[in-house]
């Protein structure tokens, strides 16, 4: 079985759309990943191109009137009973089986620990109550297990802090106990979004080390969503880059920053500011993002992409074919000098 | 006692900013955070002097601090203004504050909350002009619109709402208003970090263009160290209210002297997963400016303090051309820079 055996979660052309008044917002429109044990996927895109909603999609927690569609299979390696996937997609959102994952199975780390958390219980209740509800009834073991927890993630006094209250914690803290809550189930896959978009660099590097560290040792796989390429860069195996709801370009690590395809990962890279980069002019990206409803047919890049031919990307929806081993690419005209290149062979 | 080195366009000294922390039912000062604690630095004309630290570290408050928007505690803050006189802003009354305000202006964070939504373009752009009395009517819309093309907008949306526009776009109707006046220093405070990073290169393009055309000197404020990089001539670094480095940016990069600057250096993610970085990860967080540590702020976080560093606050001191940082084993220390990491 070998590769085969190593995903633990699927998601085949998952849809997440909101039907509103206006219209319908296809906020995820036809996600295709593999999260494999023990390796970091990395979503990364601009505001607004749905990596939220497709980590809220696996948790069943998209806000209303979001609807989500497709297959999600959960591997859950004979937890339940068999050796099936469970489709996460047709389970009932409030059902039993869905918060049993929900924190057990799949964890999530969220942007604001401020947010997150509650601010009238104590850190220790909120970890407890986690623990309570997924691993033992025993109360006593339960707190030993918070504070066991607290002071994997490196926070001094773990005891003091089970008492404290989230507004008491700096950020970098805050964030910690947040990670501590998530792993206190042991979870087979943690979903981290934007984690340390909200920290200081300095305090964002601690954040980083401790989250790769704690994938090392318990072999958890991680889901990475950022809009940041640095942190990408340093934190994951595989890369997904979204925009306007789909995969445009889904690879490896270190193709997707030395030898990228797609013309929207291009220019993405081109236009930060890099500490190790000699002075140029930066490379922009004419136009913004454009809004997620009634959109014309077609490659979504096709009104701000240098290389766009009029009645070739803007004809027909454009399919995400493996322009390499590994390597997948939404572009027309990547896959047409593709095909060039193979016939003069 | 208005004097300034010709080659200046703006030359900040001593500054410090308190803010008194009042406690009980007298509102008695218990004490005070030192938002700014004796920072100096000059700018040039025609330059950016990048301005970096992590939250809380003052550089927010500097800014608005030498536009007189925050009041100082003390200091100086000597400015050339268009007519080429040098005046000490902090000295100034009411009506030449106002006056020298043409001549100085601030680009906020975040173009959502710094844009009225219920005003026009016209009148958002137009509102300084107006209020300066400086030209009306026909005059005026004529200067608004020529603004809008300036900054890359189309001057037929004069009418539009800021609720119509883009994020971008908001910046860039923001950039407009404050190069209504035809000032010569801007402050820009974080002016990029809200934006995508597409947007982000457009809007940085736009001021390092507008800076060429027109002879501008920005003070860039920002938390991003490759921003800074890229569009500075001249970065300080700031901690816990003070000034701990300056240089070039060639130079800072490149050989900082500064443990904490060296430490922001090695945190800052690369993008490149083929470089992946001996991190110096300091232990801890940004002390508390109400509550500072004894000594050089620094030394709880400083992977090479010794007992000195716990007693004696270091002072700021030349450790090259043009090159300060108040460390006492500044020069000593052998450092890594961006390039070696």
């Amino acid at each position: 079985m070998g590769r085969q055996e190593e995903v633990i979660l699927e998601m085949k052309d998952v849809k997440v759309h909101f039907h509103l008044d206006e219209g319908v917002l296809k906020a995820v429109d036809g996600v295709d990943l593999r999260i494999k044990r023990g390796k970091t996927l990395g979503i990364v895109g601009e505001s607004g191109c749905g990596k939220s909603v497709t980590s809220q999609a696996l948790l069943r927690i998209v806000p209303k009137p979001g609807e989500v569609q497709g297959k999600i299979l959960l591997y859950r390696g004979g937890k339940d009973g068999t050796d099936e996937p469970v489709d996460l997609v047709k389970l009932d959102p409030r059902g039993k089986q869905i918060r049993d994952i929900r924190g057990g199975e799949i964890a999530m780390i969220f942007q604001e620990p401020m947010k997150a958390f509650s601010p009238i219980h104590t850190i220790g209740n909120q970890i407890i109550e986690a623990i309570l509800l997924h691993t033992t009834d025993d109360k006593e073991e339960a707190y030993r297990l918070g504070v066991n927890i607290l002071q994997k993630v490196g926070m001094s006094n773990p005891e003091q802090r089970m008492g404290e209250y989230p507004h008491q914690l700096s950020g970098g803290m805050r964030q910690r106990a947040m990670i501590a809550m998530a792993l206190s189930c042991n979870p087979s896959i943690l979903i981290a979004d934007e984690p340390t978009t909200a920290l200081d660099v300095t305090v964002q590097a601690q954040v980083l080390q401790l989250i790769n560290d704690l994938k090392e040792k318990s072999d958890t796989a991680v889901i990475f969503i950022t809009h940041d390429l640095g942190v990408i860069a340093e934190m994951s195996d595989d890369v997904a880059v979204m925009y306007l709801g789909k995969v445009v370009e889904y690879t490896d690590v270190d193709t997707l920053f030395h030898a990228p395809k797609h013309p929207y990962t291009k220019a993405l890279l081109n236009s930060i500011p890099s500490v190790s980069m000699e002075k140029k002019r930066l490379e922009s990206i004419e136009g913004t993002v454009p809004f997620p409803m009634n959109l014309p047919q077609g490659c979504g890049f096709y009104s701000r992409c240098k290389h766009a031919v009029d009645g070739v990307c803007n004809a027909a929806d454009v399919p995400l074919v493996e322009v390499a081993a590994g390597h997948h690419v939404r572009c027309l005209m990547v896959e047409s000098e593709r095909t060039e290149q193979e016939v003069e062979a | 006692m208005t004097d300034m080195s010709a080659q200046l366009v703006l030359d900040v000294q001593a500054m410090k900013k308190y803010f008194p922390i009042k406690k009980g039912f007298l509102q008695k000062t218990v004490g005070y955070v030192k938002a700014v604690d004796d920072v100096q630095f000059h700018i040039r004309p025609g330059e950016t002097f990048g301005l970096v630290g992590e939250s809380g570290c003052g550089k927010t408050t500097l800014g608005r601090c030498i536009l007189r928007a925050i009041e100082p505690s003390s200091g100086s803050v000597l400015f050339r203004d268009r007519e080429g006189r040098v005046r000490d802003v902090m000295q100034l009354e009411a009506g030449d504050l106002r006056a020298i305000r043409r001549d100085m202006q601030l680009i906020f964070q975040d173009p959502y909350s710094s844009l009225n939504p219920r005003m026009t373009v016209l009148n958002i752009i137009a509102e300084p002009l107006v209020c300066n009395g400086m030209l009306h009517g026909a005059e005026l819309k004529e200067r608004v619109a020529h603004l809008m093309e300036l900054v890359g907008l189309n001057s037929r949306h004069l009418e539009r709402y800021p609720h119509a526009f883009s994020g971008g776009q908001r910046q860039r109707i923001g950039i407009a208003r404050a190069l209504a006046t035809e000032p010569k220093f801007i402050v820009c405070d974080e002016a990029v970090s809200a934006l995508d990073v597409s947007v982000q290169a457009q809007i940085i393009n736009l001021l390092q263009d507008l800076q060429e055309k027109l002879g501008l000197s920005y003070l860039f404020i920002s938390h991003d160290l490759g921003v800074i990089q890229h569009i500075s001539n001249r970065v300080g670094v700031m901690y816990v209210g003070k000034m701990v480095e300056t240089a070039t940016t060639q130079t800072l990069f490149a050989s900082p002297q500064h443990p904490y600057t060296e430490a922001l250096l090695s945190a800052k993610p690369v993008p490149d997963p083929r470089r992946k970085s001996n991190r110096i990860i300091l232990s801890g967080e940004v002390a508390n400016p109400a509550n500072p540590p004894s000594g050089c702020y620094f030394h709880p976080r400083c992977p090479y303090a010794k007992d000195k560093c716990k007693t004696e606050a270091p002072g700021m001191r030349q450790v090259g051309d043009g090159h300060f940082a108040a460390c006492h084993f500044a020069g000593e220390l052998k450092l890594k820079g961006a390039s070696g990491l």
